[in-house]
């Protein structure tokens, strides 16, 4: 003859009601999810924007001074350049001795009637052919290559760039406002970054096109082995510039985002004690309605440690029930958790946002299972204590 | 000469007191009585005169105020401060079954399920073997796969004393069984009673109003206010 084991048993209390159960274990999973989502949205992040930040290719960028995050955001973001610095600052750059090279920039955006549906923006970085290149060595080509020529009425297009504007090597491409024609001569493979959406052309072109002799940003690689805090120091004693290098950036964002986290984090708290809430009043009144049940399992030959660990099982199955689905959601919903945060924060890296491995779920299933042990145990106490008589009482008196 | 076999429950001078404020009520007021092996003895009382009291503290679900209770031989109290909640329930489920007004089946288990449910907590050696034999005699070998929801009222009463013999006990106590069922079902359950404890030699203590099945007994004790009555 089959025993029942304590487990078949507790679950198939938790099936009388059905509803209810569900209910915690929906709580549970919410909780889970907003756990698993928010610890992988760390990771993702964190990644995310170490990879941008080393495809850029030099660790430091001079701009002319301005707000410091308004510079941090348009390193990464390539967005207008809002001051200009003299040209003969990359100069002087260049001449410090740790600075193994620099790179001038000038970004330039203008008004595309053609773009989208009521028009759009379109932007133009303008590079140096002679040290962008070498800078950028990560960038790998889907056609075609760099422009060699300082003047030439070329362009490389970013993947996306390539795809909206629908262009390909050969092709020419008339820049809106100021009806110059350029030719295409490369497009980038995906890469993930900011630079996809990116339109590349010599610097002088640029400077010649839109009529500027300044600059927007200079890129500069330091020596391997140099003390990145010194360099520093040494370019703020250059007039009117801002230097922002990639631990400043990425310390930046950070805080910024951390903002965000905290916030979170406060929220998933609140929704794990809010679930844990639910498990200890839905256990215990699971217990208070079967009592007299609990009464017979006691007259039946149940010690307090049997009734304890059934009840504290049932809590367990609701906890764990509702991380396994709680994690699930988070996995298949990673995607749109992206789309949502992205909409939320100062800055987003462009690869993924929420990186979701076998330790995160197995530490949210930890986690869970700990809350169901601590929610368990009072309800489970209170049934443990339970005295057959108490219990049955009502029903036999005479 | 062999010694003559010890009653299954002999109680002395067994008083079980309640305290209402500054009141004492002795529910069980200075009983005395044996049930003998094998016996079948109805209790019976009008409402108040101490019978659920009385088989509460008979069948440790309740420790007496004073006196002196036997079971097989063995003294379990003797005017002694009570005993705690685990060694009542060492020796409960030792000796006692447990059929009650109420059945108390669980409602996702199936009958089979419910009658094994004590297997789950504590099993006599060789207990699980008869189960199929239960089964039949009861009348519930066909219903075995059925949830409590689908049975009639005297079936879920013949589940109940199943699962209250599945650990093979020496005694059954039954308090008030056929509370909840028509006369019909009550004359079957009082039926069942008779054959187990002529068949299976089983000590049967039944609590009832009903005076028709309180017959079906050899002997009937009669309380009133907490006292023999008659015996």
């Amino acid at each position: 003859m089959k025993k029942l084991s304590i487990f078949e048993v507790a679950w198939k209390s938790l099936l009388r009601k059905k509803t209810r159960s569900l209910l915690t274990i929906l709580g549970i999973a919410m909780a889970a999810w907003v756990m698993v989502s928010l610890f992988g949205f760390n990771r993702g992040y964190e990644a995310s924007l170490n990879k941008d930040i080393d495809n850029l290719g030099f660790q430091m960028l001079v701009v002319a001074k301005g707000c410091p995050y308004e510079a941090a955001t348009l390193m990464l973001k390539g967005g207008t350049g809002l001051k200009y610095m003299k040209e003969d600052i990359a100069a002087s750059i260049a001449a410090e001795p740790e600075v193994e090279g620099v790179t001038p920039m000038l970004m330039q955006v203008v008004f595309d009637p053609n773009k989208g549906e009521s028009g759009g923006l379109a932007a133009y970085l303008g590079v140096d052919p002679a040290t962008f290149p070498r800078m950028k060595q990560a960038l790998p080509f889907k056609a075609g290559g760099w422009f060699t020529e300082p003047e030439a009425a070329e362009a490389v297009f970013g993947y996306e760039a390539a795809e909206l504007e629908q262009r390909e090597v050969g092709d020419l491409y008339l820049i809106p406002e100021k009806e110059v024609e350029i030719k295409v001569v490369g497009v980038l493979e995906r890469t993930g970054t900011q630079d996809d959406g990116t339109i590349f052309l010599p610097l002088k072109t640029v400077q010649r096109i839109f009529g500027i002799t300044e600059l927007t940003s200079i890129g500069v690689k330091v020596q391997h082995d140099a003390d990145m805090k010194a360099i520093e120091d040494k370019l703020y004693q250059l007039p009117d510039v801002q230097v922002v290098s990639l631990s400043q950036v990425k310390t930046t964002i950070m805080t910024l985002v951390s903002t965000a986290r905290v916030m979170v984090l406060s929220i998933a708290l609140i929704a794990i004690l809010i679930a844990m809430m639910g498990v200890i009043n839905t256990v215990l009144m699971s217990v208070m309605e079967r009592r007299q049940e609990i009464g017979i399992l006691k007259s039946m030959g149940a010690m307090a440690g049997d009734v304890f660990k059934l009840v504290w099982l049932e809590t367990i199955i609701l906890c764990l029930s509702g991380g396994l689905i709680g994690t699930g959601l988070a996995i298949l919903t990673a995607r749109l958790t992206e789309v949502l945060v992205r909409g939320f924060l100062p800055f987003s890296p462009s690869g993924g946002l929420v990186a979701i491995n076998t330790g995160l779920i197995l530490m949210t299933l930890g986690v869970v299972t700990v809350i169901g042990l601590a929610s368990g145990i009072y309800p489970s106490w209170k049934a443990a204590r339970m005295r057959p008589l108490d219990t049955i009482r009502s029903e036999v008196e005479s | 000469m062999s010694a003559p076999a010890a009653p299954a429950i002999a109680a002395e001078r067994l008083r079980r007191v309640y305290r209402r404020g500054s009141e004492e009520i002795a529910a069980v007021d200075d009983i005395s009585l044996e049930i003998g092996r094998g016996s079948f003895t109805s209790i019976v009382g009008p409402s108040g005169s101490g019978k659920t009291t009385l088989v509460n503290v008979l069948g440790c679900l309740d420790n007496p105020t004073s006196g002196k209770l036997t079971l097989g031989g063995r003294v379990v109290f003797e005017n002694c401060k009570g005993l705690s909640e685990s060694k009542l329930t060492l020796i409960r489920r030792d000796a006692f079954g447990y059929i009650f007004q109420k059945f108390f089946l669980v409602p996702t288990l199936t009958v089979l399920e419910n009658v094994i449910l004590p297997f789950t907590f504590f099993k006599k050696p060789g207990a699980d073997e008869d189960v199929g034999r239960l089964l039949k005699t009861l009348g519930l070998d066909k219903r075995a796969g059925h949830l409590p929801g689908q049975l009639s009222g005297g079936e879920m009463q013949r589940v109940a004393i199943a699962r209250a013999l599945v650990n093979k006990p020496a005694i059954l106590l039954a308090d008030e069984p056929t509370g909840n069922l028509d006369t019909a079902r009550s004359e079957e359950i009082g039926r069942i009673l008779q054959e187990l404890n002529a068949r299976e030699a089983l000590t049967v203590v039944l609590v009832t109003h009903n005076p028709r099945l309180a017959a079906l007994a050899e002997r009937t004790i009669e309380l009133r206010d907490g006292k023999v009555h008659s015996a």
